[in-house]
Formats: structure tokens, C-alpha cells, sequence
């Protein structure tokens, strides 16, 4: 075909080219449309970008999570500051870190406005720490409590109902501890009266020293998040200080005679949250999954997630687990209407795990090492 | 006369000279730095300040668990030998060569499990529920408490180093040249003492350094002290986590690291003296 006839079918040479390069970048285009799977980062503790929790909402966003997964608010503090701005879209948080990230420019401001706080309980509307006067750093997602877990074959209910079991003659040499100071601590707190257990003065740090010194001859050992998992399962240790349901829970549901109970002297309480991350080029994703984990659905889904189980803020979450999953509701006692866990935190029995107030954190994990080496 | 520095010798000494710089001194010149460090709020500032050194070493918990770790990485290293060394002497003078090819074969195998595994796995044995408490058990025995203890560190231990010094001890029993044997049978000297002034002496070099790497891997192993031991009592290699698991004291924590790499050195040092004292002259 000459020029002349391309002119006479009214094809021009401009409309001949851009055909032509339509159809040229058409496989280009179909390929983009089948690869624009987007990665978002998440730095969070093990479980929370495992299937279980995000393969719903991966399928209906063409996403994919890339997780980084820490042990502990120090490693995740670690893994921030030593990663250029951006690495992480979202960010998993106990709450007495969410403060250290916010002061060292770690996660952007959020929009309260964005996120269910309505459905949420009064108690997590405004949580402590997630929030610098009106602004917004971080949504809260689950939270639970730690108390005395213990083997229920070796020790019964009444007998873990007291810090005191930790020293019974039953279970020497057989205590295991959580190896980190800030929940251990907590507790012979809380086990020495303190009704603020991280807000003590020099007098009663000294006391909650004296304490826990004279628990080391019970201990069989300090033990990493594996350690403690095994050691509870097959009855090396049979009370442990230092956790809760987050861990006995997942043994008691595959049939461990294992069981946490929140005992006289109170519990603490630990928090996740989630937070993007400063400089995220996918900050609206990043919303996006923060408002489908707080929802009623995501909710649901957190209370029962496979590597550990929580309590959640969301009372709709709470409707949702009742109907998907009543056995677990039942277990976690997240059941409106009746007397349910909500009631041990409106009864004050319950306090925040914290970073120490009058002490300095430093303080506190010397004198674990030192408790340890005795 | 000066050698001359030639592009085939610079071919073959530069790789492991660059590796050196990369993997060793670019890294420890940097943890030198580091423990200068300060950390303020959860954050590491470049300083130049001694207060991390004058912290650790003020702390008797630090000289408790230097201590507890050099004993049982020493312990484990004697252990190690004295227990390897029946075995590799079978295998290098009692063995036919095929036999001692699968004795050698049935030695490399242990590496092919990752060691995390081999230690968990060894919680099943050594556990109050366990396999050796269920044989007791079976005898009427009372269960013994083995996991959680310095003895099933000392397990996780021998895991870890006999396979390798039982090779390294094999190595260098194999080149004893045998006429000195034959003429130690035939000045009527025993069998043990054959072993013990013909034998052993010959093969020194080798059996120094096999202990040698049985004291490094141990004493700076934190899978057993952890999984077996129950991470009761603190080693070095506990107290570096322990040091960083709270408030990013990471410093502090390369203070202890550059600690173990001295007292790894020294012992190396020791160690490499020993077994050469008296050659080459």
C-alpha cells in the first residue's frame, strides 16, 4: 500500500503510528494489568502477614504483604533506625513503643477520622500513648492480658489465683520465665502491692527486688518466644511468669493441659497497634489495611489469628467472633451482654504494661541480668 | 634477597587478603567504634566515650558469666577431645580403608541436619517426660532432671563440636607415619604407652587445634546454653541479647562481643604455640 492509498482510507500517518503503537504496547499494558500486585512492607511480630490473617484482604486489594517480623519493641526499634525512610509501609507496635517511635519521627500522623473508633470500647477510644494531645500516631488492634500461666494437671485454678504459687514447694525448680524484664518485673510488682507497677519509687523498686531475688532458687530457666512454647507443652515447667493467653491459649487449643488465669494481686496488659511508617510511598494502602484489620471482620479474624490469640477493641468485632467463632469467643470471654473480660479492666484489675517511670529502663534490665546470674 | 611482588603471586593472595578486610577487619574496626557509642532514647549516636566499657566491666555480672562461659567452653573442649579420641584412633588404626571411608562418610552426615534441629531434638530425649526418663521409668527408676541444666548444655555442646574433632583428630592421626609405632612395639613398649608418648605426641598439632575449635564454637554457642541449658546460667553469648533486648544498648553489647573475639585470639594464639612448641628447629 503506498502513502497515497494510506491518505485515500482516510488513515493518516500520525493516526497509522499511534495504531501502531497502541498495538505495540497493548501485551505491555495486559501485562501491567496482571502484574500490578503492589508489596507493602509490614514490621510486626510473627503471625500478623501470615495467610490466616491477611490472605482476604491480599485477594480482594491485589497486594502482597512483605513482613518483617522482630521479637520485641527493641529489635523493632533496631530494624527502623538501621533501614532507610520508607522501608515500612505499616508498623506493628506495643504501645509503650508507639511513644519511642513517635519521638524519633518514625510513623507519620493519622487521621482519627479514617479508622472505627465508634465501634470500639470507650476504654480503647483514646488509648494512652497512642495519641500526643488531639493528634493520632497509631489505631490500636488487639491487646490481652499476662498473668500466671501454669500447668492445670500440676496446679489448680485457686492455687494459680495468687503470684503466691510462683514460690510453692510444687513447682520448684519447674518456673519458667518469659525472658524479659518489663512483664517479670511488672508482675513481682504487682505481687508486692504496687497498684501502679512501673510507677514506683526507690523504696519500692528496692522491695520488688528483694522479691524477685528470693523467687530465683524456684526457676528452671528464661526462655526465648519457642522456649517457652515447648517447655509448657511437654511439662518441663509447669507456671510461668511473664505471659498470658497470647501463648497458653494457642496450647490450650491444640489440647496442652495449660491455662493463664489473672490472679488476685491483677494483671497487665499488653497492647498492639499499628502505625505507617514515615515516608511510606503507600500510605494509602497502608490506611486501607489498618481499616480493614480494626473492622469488624479484621477484628474477628485478630481475636483468633493462628500464631497467638487476642482480645480485641472492636465491640462489632466481638458480634462477628460470637457468630463465626462461639467456641473461641467463649474461651476468650469477648461475649457482649454478660460479665466478659472488659470487666476486670473496668474493676481495676488491670494495669498497662509500661516502660519504668521513676527508673530508668536501664535499671531494670540490669538488675534481670543480675537476677539471672544469681 | 627480596622476593618480588608479581602479578601470579598477587592472584592468589589477594582474595584472601580482600576477604580478610571485608569480613574481618572492616567489621571488627567497626565494633571497635561501635563501643564507643552512646545511646540516647532508644537511638545509637557516634561518640567517643569509654562509659560502655566502664559499665560492663563494672558489673560482676559480666566477670560471673566470662567466667561460667571460658569454664564451660573449656570443659567442653577437654570433654570433647577425651571423648572423640577413642573413636577417631578406632577409626584410623583399627579400620579397613573402606570402612574408615564410611566411618568418615557417617561423621559428615551430622551436618546435613541444620544444629537448631539436633539441639530441639535432644529436648525430646533428655526431657522429665522424655525418652531416657521413659527407659528409667520403665526400670523403676525415678526420673532424672536433665533438660534446663549445664549437663544438656554439655549435650547441645558435644552435638555441636564431636563430629568435627573426631574428623580433625582422624586427619591427623592418619599421617602418623607407622614405623614409629612399629619401633615403639619393637622396644616392648605397651600399647597405652605407645598411645600415650608415640601417638599423641605425633599427632599433637592436630589434636591441639581440633580442641582449639571445639573451645570456639562452644564458647560462643547461644543454641544450647538456650534450648538445653534453659539459659540458666547467663553466657556471654545470652548476656550480648539480654544487653540488646533492652533499650538498643547495642554498644554495650559489642563491648562483651569485642571481649569473647580477645579471649578467643589469646586461646587461639595458646592453643597454635602449644601444638607447634618445639618444631622447625
Amino acid at each position: 500500500m503506498t502513502r497515497s492509498n494510506l491518505l485515500k482510507t482516510g488513515l493518516s500517518r500520525r493516526t497509522l503510528l499511534a495504531t501502531g503503537a497502541a498495538s505495540l504496547a497493548t501485551p505491555m499494558l495486559s501485562t501491567r494489568v496482571f502484574a500490578a500486585t503492589e508489596e507493602l512492607t509490614m514490621l510486626a511480630w510473627y503471625g500478623h502477614a501470615e495467610p490466616d490473617m491477611v490472605a482476604e484482604f491480599e485477594a480482594e486489594n491485589n497486594v502482597k504483604f512483605k513482613p518483617k517480623y522482630y521479637t520485641g519493641g527493641d529489635n523493632m526499634l533496631g530494624l527502623i533506625s538501621q533501614s532507610p525512610v520508607g522501608t515500612y509501609d505499616v508498623i506493628l507496635s506495643d504501645a509503650e513503643y508507639v511513644q519511642q517511635l513517635n519521638a524519633a519521627g518514625y510513623i507519620e500522623e493519622l487521621d482519627p477520622s479514617d479508622y472505627a473508633f465508634d465501634e470500639f470500647f470507650p476504654e480503647f477510644q483514646k488509648f494512652p500513648g497512642h495519641w500526643d494531645g488531639d493528634k493520632l500516631y497509631s489505631v490500636i488492634t488487639r491487646f490481652g492480658f499476662l498473668g500466671v500461666a501454669y500447668n492445670t494437671e500440676a496446679l489448680t485454678e485457686a492455687e494459680a489465683s495468687s503470684y503466691d504459687v510462683f514460690w510453692n514447694e510444687k513447682i520448684t525448680g519447674k518456673l519458667g520465665h518469659f525472658d524479659w524484664h518489663l512483664p517479670n518485673l511488672g508482675q513481682m510488682s504487682l505481687a508486692n502491692g504496687n497498684p501502679s507497677p512501673y510507677d514506683i519509687d526507690a523504696v519500692a523498686w528496692e522491695a520488688v527486688k528483694e522479691k524477685t531475688m528470693s523467687l530465683r532458687p524456684q526457676v528452671g530457666g528464661f526462655f526465648d518466644y519457642g522456649g517457652t512454647f515447648s517447655s509448657l507443652e511437654n511439662g518441663q515447667m509447669l507456671a510461668f511468669g511473664g505471659i498470658g493467653d497470647w501463648i497458653t491459649g494457642v496450647l490450650e487449643k491444640n489440647g496442652a493441659s495449660v491455662r493463664s488465669v489473672i490472679p488476685e494481686q491483677g494483671g497487665l496488659q499488653w497492647t498492639e497497634s499499628f502505625s505507617i511508617g514515615k515516608g511510606s510511598a503507600k500510605a494509602e494502602l497502608a490506611k486501607k489495611w489498618i481499616q480493614y484489620v480494626t473492622s469488624a471482620k479484621g477484628q474477628a479474624k485478630s481475636a483468633d489469628m493462628a500464631a497467638y490469640p487476642a482480645l480485641i477493641p472492636n465491640q462489632k468485632g466481638w458480634e462477628v467472633l460470637a457468630q463465626d467463632k462461639p467456641e473461641e469467643a467463649k474461651r476468650q470471654n469477648m461475649l457482649l451482654g454478660q460479665s466478659n473480660v472488659m470487666d476486670m479492666i473496668r474493676d481495676g484489675r488491670i494495669q498497662y504494661r509500661q516502660l519504668p517511670i521513676q527508673q530508668s529502663l536501664e535499671d531494670w534490665n540490669d538488675f534481670w541480668s543480675e537476677y539471672k546470674g544469681a | 634477597m627480596r622476593k618480588r611482588i608479581t602479578l601470579y603471586s598477587l592472584t592468589f593472595s589477594l582474595p584472601l587478603l580482600l576477604w580478610q578486610l571485608v569480613f574481618f577487619v572492616f567489621p571488627l574496626a567497626f565494633l571497635v567504634a561501635l563501643s564507643f557509642w552512646t545511646v540516647k532514647n532508644f537511638r545509637m549516636e557516634p561518640a567517643f566515650d569509654t562509659i560502655n566499657w566502664v559499665t560492663m566491666y563494672g558489673r560482676s555480672v559480666f566477670w560471673q558469666s566470662y567466667g561460667l562461659t571460658l569454664a564451660l567452653a573449656a570443659g567442653a573442649s577437654v570433654l570433647t577431645s577425651i571423648l572423640a579420641f577413642p573413636c577417631s584412633f578406632a577409626i584410623a588404626f583399627k579400620l579397613t580403608p573402606k570402612m574408615r571411608q564410611l566411618a568418615i562418610f557417617m561423621m559428615v552426615i551430622p551436618f546435613f541436619t541444620s544444629y537448631l534441629v539436633r539441639v530441639y531434638s535432644w529436648q525430646i530425649f533428655l526431657s522429665d517426660n522424655g525418652i531416657i526418663n521413659g527407659l528409667l521409668g520403665l526400670t523403676g527408676l525415678e526420673p532424672i532432671g536433665m533438660l534446663n541444666t549445664v549437663f544438656a548444655t554439655m549435650i547441645g555442646y558435644l552435638t555441636l563440636c564431636f563430629p568435627l574433632v573426631v574428623l580433625l583428630q582422624l586427619f591427623s592421626l592418619m599421617f602418623i607415619d607407622r614405623t614409629l609405632i612399629e619401633a615403639a612395639h619393637n622396644l616392648r613398649c605397651g600399647r597405652l604407652r605407645t598411645v600415650f608418648e608415640v601417638v599423641i605426641p605425633s599427632a599433637r598439632v592436630g589434636l591441639v587445634v581440633a580442641a582449639l575449635f571445639a573451645f570456639i564454637l562452644s564458647f560462643g554457642d547461644f543454641v544450647s546454653p538456650v534450648y538445653l541449658g534453659g539459659g540458666d546460667p547467663t553466657t556471654l553469648s545470652i548476656l550480648i541479647t539480654d544487653t540488646t533486648k533492652s533499650g538498643q544498648q547495642w554498644p554495650r553489647a559489642a563491648v562483651i562481643a569485642l571481649t569473647m573475639i580477645g579471649t578467643l585470639l589469646a586461646v587461639a594464639f595458646a592453643a597454635i604455640s602449644f601444638a607447634y612448641k618445639g618444631r622447625g628447629k
